[in-house]
């Protein structure tokens, strides 16, 4: 696949009555909605993951409260952050071995917009479930009640980076069979920011302060990976398929 | 000289040991940085040099 | 000047120029950070004053302050090759990226352990999560990703395009991450004494300081030259003058 060929396809999109980019952002979401729903046990899988880790700290602490109830925003936090990594590692693997990945990338239509539609699509059916399950982890762990809807909010703004990031490692780790401590290591370090602001957030609701700051900085996260991400996972992917 | 006497060099106040333990692993590691890609620029040499011999070896046979 | 460097710049891009010249800048290099680190480590060890407060401990910052220097702008470089190569396709900026990220590692491991042992008198502990041995810790593992990264992946063209992303990514990130362990730090510790930032240092103390960080940017030219060069040759060892310069010998 080269240049040529790719510049030769768009211009044939434009000139015959071949759909429109957005209506092909929308049939990919449609085909990602599909083909999610139906593998129902990767769905599953994040969600028993992250409440699995967080059942194990009280066994490996303490089950009191004294000693809980400190720890439990950044409990919450490192266990969701590697529930949505873990998800996101076989994100492109099928469709590169498919080489309907292929047929992606040689449409002439945006790769960046195909990626997000995927990311889109497993944000909804993966981190969000996640999110919405992480209250009541958090009632396990003696997190106090006026943390609560900081902790949805921090983990809404920041999953959203943290998918944009681990899409990254996944577009470029996805030639490989397994790849899940390889991108572990090539991913955590850039999650390091979105967790000291979630954690930030959720540390100052509980002691009285005002979260709104920390959120917001959660929110220019989100939007920076929003506005850089997208590029660098379509190059990614460019440079895995350049390899098969 | 800052100091007075050899010994209250080595010794550098009492953390003659951390000072020293510094400096001898900073320039342990920088030393293996020069000999390791030396070796091997060596090692890289040689073996090139006897493949390409062996190839011009064939060459004559088969001529 | 411009024009003698875009000249310099299209010649290294060749790789059989790059050889020929980095074996004649090898010697310059090697001399100038012996002769530098050198100068540096017997006045820093010997002749600079004691620090009032922390004592001669203080002599690590000339090592561990270089180091981590090094270790930070080597980062930067391996993303400007990056950027090289998945803009110009010039395939020797991936020969000094690949030569770069070792250097990098050991430099940023030089400044933590250093930085460690600095604590031992300082702070009486061996780690102590401070802002910037934090984020050299982070820096280690993202030099540790792109070198994992390049050994995972198959074919060596393919690699050294996910690594110069990988390094692109990285050098955006990092100011966030620095930025965030900084706040981090702040939130849940006093500031108390760090190991670089000191108040006007008197010129017997920052000019062995100066001559080991020229001392120590020589020696990484030197050892990345070195890398470079057998690199150079086992990339292009079906090349016509990797044969001539073989048997030349």
């Amino acid at each position: 696949m080269n240049k040529t060929a790719a510049t030769f396809c768009r211009l044939k999109a434009k000139k015959s009555n071949l759909p429109s980019q957005g209506s092909v952002f929308l049939a990919a979401l449609a085909r990602e909605g599909r083909l999610q729903v139906r593998r129902r046990g990767d769905l599953l899988n994040p969600l028993v993951f992250f409440a699995l880790v967080v059942v194990l700290f009280p066994l490996g602490i303490s089950p009191t409260e004294e000693i809980l109830a400190p720890v439990a925003p950044g409990v919450l936090w490192v266990a969701a952050l590697l529930a949505v990594l873990m998800s996101l590692d076989a994100l492109f693997r099928p469709d590169l071995m498919d080489g309907s990945l292929e047929q992606q990338q040689l449409s002439g239509y945006s790769l960046a917009a195909l990626a997000m539609a995927k990311l889109a699509v497993h944000w909804l059916l993966t981190s969000l479930p996640l999110i919405l399950l992480s209250p009541f982890l958090g009632i396990m762990l003696y997190l106090p009640w006026e943390a609560q809807g900081v902790l949805l909010l921090s983990l809404l703004l920041g999953s959203l980076a943290l998918s944009l990031v681990g899409g990254i490692g996944a577009a470029l780790t996805a030639g490989l069979g397994k790849s899940g401590v390889l991108m572990t290591l090539l991913v955590l370090p850039f999650y390091i920011p979105v967790l000291i602001f979630g954690t930030g957030a959720m540390q100052t609701a509980i002691s009285g302060g005002n979260a709104l700051p920390h959120l917001a900085l959660l929110g220019a996260l989100a939007a920076l990976a929003l506005t850089l991400a997208p590029w660098a996972i379509a190059a990614g992917l460019r440079i895995t398929l350049s390899g098969e | 000289m800052y100091f007075d006497s050899l010994s209250e060099f080595i010794n550098m106040g009492g953390q003659g040991l951390y000072v020293w333990s510094s400096f001898a692993l900073s320039l342990l590691l920088m030393a293996f940085n020069i000999l390791l890609p030396w070796l091997k620029l060596k090692a890289t040499r040689k073996q090139l040099a006897r493949q390409l011999r062996r190839e011009v070896n064939q060459q004559g046979e088969q001529a | 000047m411009w024009k003698w460097l875009t000249t310099l710049y299209h010649r290294l891009a060749s790789p059989k120029w790059f050889y020929q010249i980095s074996g004649l800048w090898l010697p310059w290099f090697a001399v100038v950070s012996l002769l530098f680190i050198g100068a540096g480590l017997i006045w820093g060890l010997a002749y600079a004053p004691m620090d009032y407060q922390q004592g001669n401990s203080f002599r690590i910052i000339y090592v561990h302050v270089p180091a981590a220097f090094l270790a930070q702008s080597i980062y930067v470089m391996m993303a400007l090759a990056g950027v090289v190569l998945l803009v110009w396709k010039i395939k020797m900026a991936d020969v000094v990226a690949q030569s770069l990220a070792p250097v990098g590692a050991s430099m940023t491991f030089i400044a933590l352990v250093t930085g460690a042992i600095w604590g031992v008198p300082t702070w009486g502990t061996w780690w102590m999560w401070d802002a910037r041995l934090t984020s050299m810790l982070i820096l280690f593992f993202l030099y540790l990703g792109v070198i994992a990264l390049r050994e995972a992946l198959k074919p060596q063209d393919t690699a050294a395009k996910a690594c110069a992303l990988m390094a692109i990514v990285g050098v955006i990130n990092i100011p966030i991450i620095k930025y965030s362990v900084d706040w981090w730090y702040t939130l849940h510790q006093p500031a108390t004494f760090t190991l670089t930032e000191k108040p006007a240092m008197p010129a017997s103390m920052w000019v062995p300081l100066l001559l080991m960080v020229i001392g120590f940017y020589a020696f990484l030219g030197w050892s990345l030259l070195l890398r470079a060069r057998a690199e150079v040759l086992r990339r292009e060892h079906k090349s016509g003058w990797v044969k001539d310069l073989l048997q030349r010998k």
